[in-house]
């Protein structure tokens, strides 16, 4: 115990002292806000350019009906034909041409869009949608239907979610799992990526320095193994807080004086904050409160100290079996694998359905599990299943800390070999 | 006797490939022990089975009369021939680290580095770092370590590799003086003169297997082959050589002198004895010179190794 207090306190020095971990600890914030601020510059640079689009409507239908905003300016082309409109927009480089020929069939009717570049989807929905709308009322007022009536008769719905036991929730709800499940799950396999690697250097470092023999004649190598992959996370965990007090400090900081507002930058979630009512934002409070706030953390404790673990040992069995960097490549991509799996099945499948098959099986399967039922238990989780993923990834992980604590004790003493998968085999039997 | 170490029938297999088979050693206390073999013989993985590094599939290790024990790394120090040090970490820092993870506390280890590291006149490296020191001083650096916890028992696994011949003798002679003050020295080389002049015993180790050991001075004695060198006076050379060709073995040497007529290796019978011989020569020539040949431990090697390869 106490060298294994002692190998902790030196990996974690060794660690933090190190200058590039030094320079990333304090430099990664700063490229992160920087980039942030680029977005937003270049995204308001983005709007302010008006895109021109020019209208050959031969119907006469449709003049009043597309209306000029300030992202897009429609001019109207349709005194001359089809031809020269063609002409005129590609010469004055506009952003296209529309073209609505006389309308023979109501139902599909055949309306050509000509331009340089295929055009954006969002602005190509917003013509379809209008020329749409203006058609389907053409051809109910034809038939003698009145479009004011059908206005005053639209009924608008919005369902409200609640469960058997009578707590009400909403879409909203979704989005604010969403969130909270997939930034676990995010967090855990940059964490799981960044520092197993470090361990893995480490190890290998130990091992290229030649000092290994000298440390194993004093500690035990399973103690070695687990001081390094202790002491590591440690400063992981270091670099991490620092992260986020200074990159909350130069975002909030920057903004401010560079007058930049970093909300302005579109994304869909952000227009559909936007379009919340005072209403929805209370909910999106009482949202995130109704949360089961406990068993997220306590949850998340356990998986992310879990995944870690096991994937951790696995690096140093990796980082031991080898004498550089160059020769990982080949366990790498098995071991990457599983992370990904994971991120991809809880960004699609759990989201779509997070009680299904597939999000179930791989929330109970050790490699993906510490990823995916971190992204469903704010859905909810049932006890038992929470329990026997928990217990599956406890007995995964006193497995492969035992094989890679096996690898591990062969290997740093192995020099001048490049092990494939069967020699690592083999040294398990030893 | 009092034996410091005893191995019982040690061997350690990998996979299909015996590194080691049936050892038995005893390595008494207060001695130096040579542990002699080619390169590849098994020197290291016995070395590191001593060390708990590795388990034997057979057999067991006795330290002091009992079974090896994880607390016994206190009193054991290695010196592994793979042996290198933390670059980026300071001198003095990882010399306490070292010794801390022997079981010494801070204060204590630090003041008896603070020892050591004046007694080998290395006190100005405390802060330096490791990258920043030649191999031979790294070296001396991790001697220190070895010693540092004042094992019972040294193990030095080719400890003079990468010393210039000053700072080897200035480890021999530490080496020595542990001796002196009670520890038991195993030594693992194939630097025969090493061996000759340090150890008091040896074994010889030959692709897992113990080929002979015991004390230097009777393995001599059962390798000698009562072959004596003499160098002779004489008128008649010629006429001499072929009568003592016709009693004993005989063969032509050289070796320097001032001035010899006959110069020769002669091996006797046995059962014989050096004063016979003495006695036929002297009635014959005049004998300036008349010395046993002692096989050297490089000879032994040889021989042992070659006979069994």
């Amino acid at each position: 115990m106490r060298n294994l207090k002692l190998i902790i306190k030196r990996e974690y020095l060794a660690r933090v002292r190190n200058r590039t971990f030094m320079v990333m600890t304090f430099l990664s914030p700063l490229i992160l806000v920087a980039m942030i601020m680029l977005i937003a510059y270049l995204a308001s640079l983005n709007s302010e350019e008006q895109r021109i689009v020019g209208i050959n409507d031969e119907t006469g239908l449709f003049a009043g009906e597309f209306r000029s905003s300030e992202e897009i300016k429609f001019i109207d082309l349709s005194e001359v034909n089809v031809e020269e409109a063609k002409d005129l927009v590609k010469e004055k480089e506009y952003y296209g041409l529309l073209h609505i020929p006389e309308i023979e069939n109501n139902v599909s009717p055949d309306i050509q869009f000509y331009a340089q570049e295929a055009p954006a989807f969002g602005f190509l929905t917003q013509i379809e949608k209008i020329i749409g709308g203006k058609l389907t009322n053409r051809q109910l007022q034809a038939r003698g239907i009145d479009i004011d009536l059908i206005e005053e008769s639209q009924a608008r719905v919005v369902i409200q979610i609640q469960n058997f036991a009578g707590e009400r929730t909403s879409k909203m709800s979704t989005y604010v799992k969403m969130f909270f499940g997939g930034a676990a799950g995010y967090l855990l396999m940059m964490f799981i990526i960044i520092y197993g690697n470090m361990v893995m250097r480490s190890v290998i470092e130990e091992k290229t320095n030649r000092i290994i023999e000298i440390i194993i004649s004093s500690v035990k190598p399973i103690h070695l193994m687990l001081g390094k992959i202790l002491g590591t996370s440690f400063a992981g965990i270091t670099q991490f807080i620092i992260w986020v007090i200074l990159g909350g400090i130069m975002l909030t900081g920057v903004s401010y004086f560079a007058g930049l507002d970093v909300t302005q930058i579109h994304s869909p979630q952000q227009q559909a904050l936007e379009q919340l009512s005072e209403n929805d934002l209370q909910q999106l409070v009482i949202d995130i409160a109704k949360l089961p706030m406990l068993t997220l953390l306590v949850s998340f404790l356990v998986y992310f100290i879990g995944g870690y673990f096991l994937y951790s040992s696995i690096y140093a069995a990796i980082g031991a079996a080898v004498d550089n960097e160059t020769d990982t490549q080949q366990f790498m991509f098995p071991l990457i694998l599983p992370l990904m799996l994971g991120i991809y099945v809880g960004f699609f499948s759990v989201i779509e359905n997070p009680h299904g098959v597939v999000s179930t099986v791989f929330s109970m399967i050790p490699l993906t599990s510490p990823i995916v039922m971190l992204m469903r238990i704010p859905f909810g989780v049932a006890w038992w299943e929470l329990a026997l993923s928990i217990a599956l990834l406890l007995l995964s992980i006193a497995g492969t800390v035992w094989i890679a604590a096996k690898i591990y004790r062969v290997g740093i003493l192995m020099y001048g070999k490049k092990p494939g998968y069967k020699e690592l085999y083999k040294w398990l039997k030893y | 006797m009092d034996n410091l170490l005893v191995a019982e029938n040690v061997s350690k297999t990998f996979g299909e490939f015996t590194a080691l088979n049936n050892i038995s050693l005893e390595i008494p206390r207060g001695s130096i022990f040579g542990l002699l073999g080619p390169n590849g013989a098994g020197k290291t993985t016995f070395i590191r089975i001593i060390n708990q590094i590795i388990l034997p599939s057979r057999g067991s290790i006795l330290l002091d009369g009992h079974a090896l024990q994880p607390s016994d790394i206190q009193n054991i120090g290695y010196l592994p021939e793979e042996r290198g040090l933390y670059k980026s970490m300071k001198v003095g820092e990882q010399a306490l680290y070292l010794a801390q993870l022997k079981g010494l506390s801070k204060a204590e280890a630090k003041k008896r580095l603070k020892y050591w590291f004046e007694r080998l006149k290395i006190e100005d490296w405390w802060d330096k770092k490791i990258q920043e020191l030649s191999k031979g001083m790294a070296q001396k650096v991790q001697f220190v370590v070895t010693v540092l916890h004042r094992p019972k028992l040294l193990i030095f696994d080719e400890p003079f590799s990468g010393f210039d011949p000053v700072n080897a003798n200035l480890i021999k002679d530490e080496i020595l003086q542990l001796r002196e003050d009670g520890a038991t020295i195993l030594f693992s080389t194939h630097r025969m003169e090493s061996v000759e002049e340090l150890c008091e015993y040896m074994a010889l180790i030959h692709k897992g297997n113990k080929l002979l050991d015991g004390r230097v001075s009777e393995i001599k004695q059962q390798y000698k082959s009562n072959t004596f060198e003499v160098g002779l006076g004489t008128s008649d050379p010629e006429t001499l050589r072929k009568e003592l060709q016709e009693r004993f073995a005989v063969t032509d040497t050289n070796f320097k002198s001032i001035h010899h007529d006959l110069k020769l290796q002669i091996q006797i019978a046995e059962a014989a004895s050096p004063n016979d011989l003495l006695t036929f020569l002297t009635s014959r020539a005049t004998v300036n010179h008349f010395v046993e040949v002692i096989p050297s431990v490089n000879d032994i090697f040889i021989k042992t190794v070659t006979t069994h390869a």
